[in-house]
């Protein structure tokens, strides 16, 4: 075989049966994520054939989309929290994972988190695996050199029942970013220039390797942070090859390879990068050191500029339509808006360096007056190390709220909403038309960047923020 | 999975770019724990005139007279992108919808669509918007001709559009085929490949 990428060869240890022109490939996959929004019909599907799980050990479950973000003492006061509907979700959830052996870490669990943050913090998402999840962004475990993407829920019940996926082969897309990125320009900003580069259908069809000195630069956090939004550039996945800081990253994690499995397990996943003249479909290469923050100002994430920059003019009556739904003007940058809410928190930027990140800027600082702060870790582990270091008390002491672990504002199904016309300057990653609430306006920016508008109770630029 | 094997039917337009499916479905129109009961959800926020509620908005096009029995939707480029839920797919299924025309499509609403009975023809831009100028001149009569057979899409006008898919997509789409008793059919192979498959990586089998 000749020169292979990071891709192709996580693709082609999983093969069953491969792709013919007239049949998809049957692909194995390695770990299966659930959660209680697109599971149920799955397991009806299974009920109403007599189907079992075919391995409930590489299936992995937990409550993150519909979850209240205040505390749950006890099950039968899930109804006060959340609506009577999400309550019957989750409900459902620890049902039918009670009742097919799925391991849940549910309310009791101080495992519990958000699915894309708990698997890699439980060492469960690892290289060379093929992980999928009924979410799209199932890409933040390619981080780790996982070939990972989100599938709808009559593909979750095919992977319960047999383990194993119908796919085409996709095709491939190089990222090459080079250089240093500048002080107050992170991970996110680097993704959402690039998404700003591509277009949200840039990536449709392909998988996206990142590649380069800024990505290598990149700690594991930061990393899940680019994969994440692999999917707002259309891609089915984005991975990162692994290296010194994936394995430092899973060394001792408690559902990482131990012993000598440990050993063999590294080997095999040295061997994963891109060999020396493996072919993509496609190159982009981006400097990183002439990155400034990025902000969105439309109602996808494509639609994005550096902070400090104007909105730019758009021809198309899509363009006019989501410039109007947010009540922006072409020509007028988004720096000085003011802002309603801010959002701290989901699967692109929850986990402890976001936070630390966000606790920088709120340092001996206030919310500005009028505006709502929510900071969401992604897991419960996350929450506990943050009280650990004393960030609870940084976000409480500038006015913000902290909160128990789960998805939250990012898609508001659990009663964390944007009310109507409201600004959000959010660090998840979508800002399409009512994702955050019924006529809610999303600005997707960093956690610098959220924090320092939090403060300036208007779109900020975080390097006003930073402390030499 | 019901067959689709050739359909006329009115066709709504809908040509915006990059049409996300919580726009399709909000999510807090998907809080239910089966696939039915969503097709009320469908495009709730710019279909009804407030949120949560379900006052029609007169100006949304399947409001609109013809339109309200459409069965064929044409719409832009990247339509479905974003979340993988399969509530989108659903919803429109049980408004009416059987075939999407677009120059492109989100990939995992591709899928889903396919799985579901609603066949995603990729045609141009140009084509879409075509037909849809040809529709709305009188949408109850200019009626819009999808063929899986034959690969074939046929305007009002009666000219034709030939369009690709997948022959496993098309098939499944043809013979109303379900994906997971076809797998399953295949046991012996993947029993085969995990055997294998755990004495190269034994870490991956707790």
């Amino acid at each position: 075989m000749g020169a292979q990428s990071l891709f192709e060869k996580v693709w082609n240890d999983h093969i069953v049966a491969a792709e013919t022109s007239e049949t998809p490939a049957v692909l194995y996959i390695d770990l299966h994520l659930t959660h209680e929004v697109t599971s149920p019909e799955a397991f009806n599907v299974l009920a109403a054939r007599g189907l079992a799980v075919r391995r409930p050990d590489l299936t992995l479950a937990t409550l993150d989309h519909s979850t209240p973000t205040v505390p749950v003492k006890t099950l039968k006061e899930l109804d006060l929290l959340v609506e009577s509907s999400a309550a019957t979700q989750i409900r459902v959830m620890i049902e039918n994972c009670a009742k097919l052996g799925i391991r849940l870490l549910g309310f009791d669990s101080d495992q519990r988190g958000i699915v894309h943050v708990i698997g890699p913090e439980l060492g469960i998402t690892q290289p060379g695996k093929t992980i999928v999840c009924g979410d799209s962004h199932t890409s933040t475990h390619g981080a780790f050199g996982a070939l990972a993407f989100g599938i709808g829920t009559t593909e979750v019940a095919h992977v319960l029942a047999s383990q194993c996926l119908l796919q085409r082969k996709p095709k491939t897309l190089a990222v090459n970013v080079q250089g240093r990125l500048q002080p107050g320009v992170t991970a996110k900003d680097v993704i959402l220039a690039i998404i700003g580069r591509i277009g949200v259908g840039g990536g449709t069809g392909h998988v996206i390797e990142y590649r380069g000195s800024a990505i290598s630069a990149l700690s594991m956090d930061e990393r899940m942070t680019v994969c994440n939004m692999s999917i707002e550039a259309g891609a089915r996945a984005g991975m990162i090859a692994p290296d010194d800081t994936t394995i430092q990253y899973l060394s001792g994690r408690p559902l990482a390879p131990q012993g000598r499995d440990w050993e063999s397990a590294v080997r095999r996943w040295r061997a994963l990068p891109c060999d020396a003249g493996a072919r993509f479909d496609r190159e982009v290469d981006v400097d990183a050191s002439v990155l400034a923050p990025m902000v969105t100002f439309g109602t996808n994430p494509g639609m994005v500029v550096p902070i400090d920059q104007p909105v730019p003019a758009g021809e198309t009556a899509s363009f006019a339509k989501s410039l109007a739904y947010m009540g922006v003007e072409a020509g007028k940058p988004m720096l000085g808006r003011p802002v309603d809410v801010v959002f701290i928190g989901s699967c692109t930027n929850s986990r402890l360096s976001d936070l630390r990140d966000a606790a920088q800027v709120f340092r001996g600082r206030k919310v500005s007056a009028g505006v709502r702060a929510l900071v969401v870790p992604g897991s419960q582990a996350i929450k506990k190390q943050a009280e650990a270091e004393g960030l609870d008390q940084v976000f409480m002491a500038a006015g913000a709220e902290w909160r128990e672990s789960g998805c939250s504002m990012c898609l508001g199904m659990n009663g964390d909403t944007v009310g109507r016309g409201q600004l959000c300057v959010s660090t998840s990653n979508r800002n399409f038309e009512g994702r955050q609430g019924v006529g809610a306006r999303t600005v997707l920016a960093s956690p610098l960047t959220a924090a320092a508008s939090a403060v300036a109770g208007r779109v900020a630029d975080p390097r006003q923020y930073l402390r030499g | 999975m019901e067959k689709f094997t050739t359909l006329t039917a009115i066709a709504a337009p809908l040509l915006m770019i990059n049409v996300d499916t919580d726009a399709i479905i909000p999510s807090r129109e998907m809080k239910k724990v089966s696939k039915t009961g969503l097709a009320d959800g469908l495009f709730a926020a710019w279909r009804y005139t407030t949120p949560g509620g379900r006052e029609e908005n007169p100006d949304f096009v399947l409001n609109r007279g013809p339109y309200r029995q459409a069965k064929i939707l044409l719409a832009g480029l990247n339509f479905g992108c974003g979340s993988s839920r399969e509530h989108a797919a659903w919803a429109l299924h049980e408004w009416g919808v059987r075939a999407i025309l677009a120059p492109g499509f989100g990939n995992i609403f591709y899928g889903n669509c396919v799985r579901n009975g609603i066949v995603p023809v990729v045609i141009d831009n140009a084509r879409v918007e075509a037909i849809a100028a040809q529709v709305e001149r009188d949408p109850e009569r200019n009626r819009v001709t999808v063929d899986l057979r034959q690969n074939l899409v046929t305007a009002p006008d009666g000219s034709t559009t030939t369009f690709a898919l997948a022959p496993a997509d098309r098939e499944m789409l043809l013979e109303g085929l379900d994906a997971i008793a076809m797998t399953q059919k295949r046991d012996a192979e993947i029993l085969a490949f995990q055997a294998r498959d755990r004495e190269r990586r034994p870490w991956i089998y707790p």
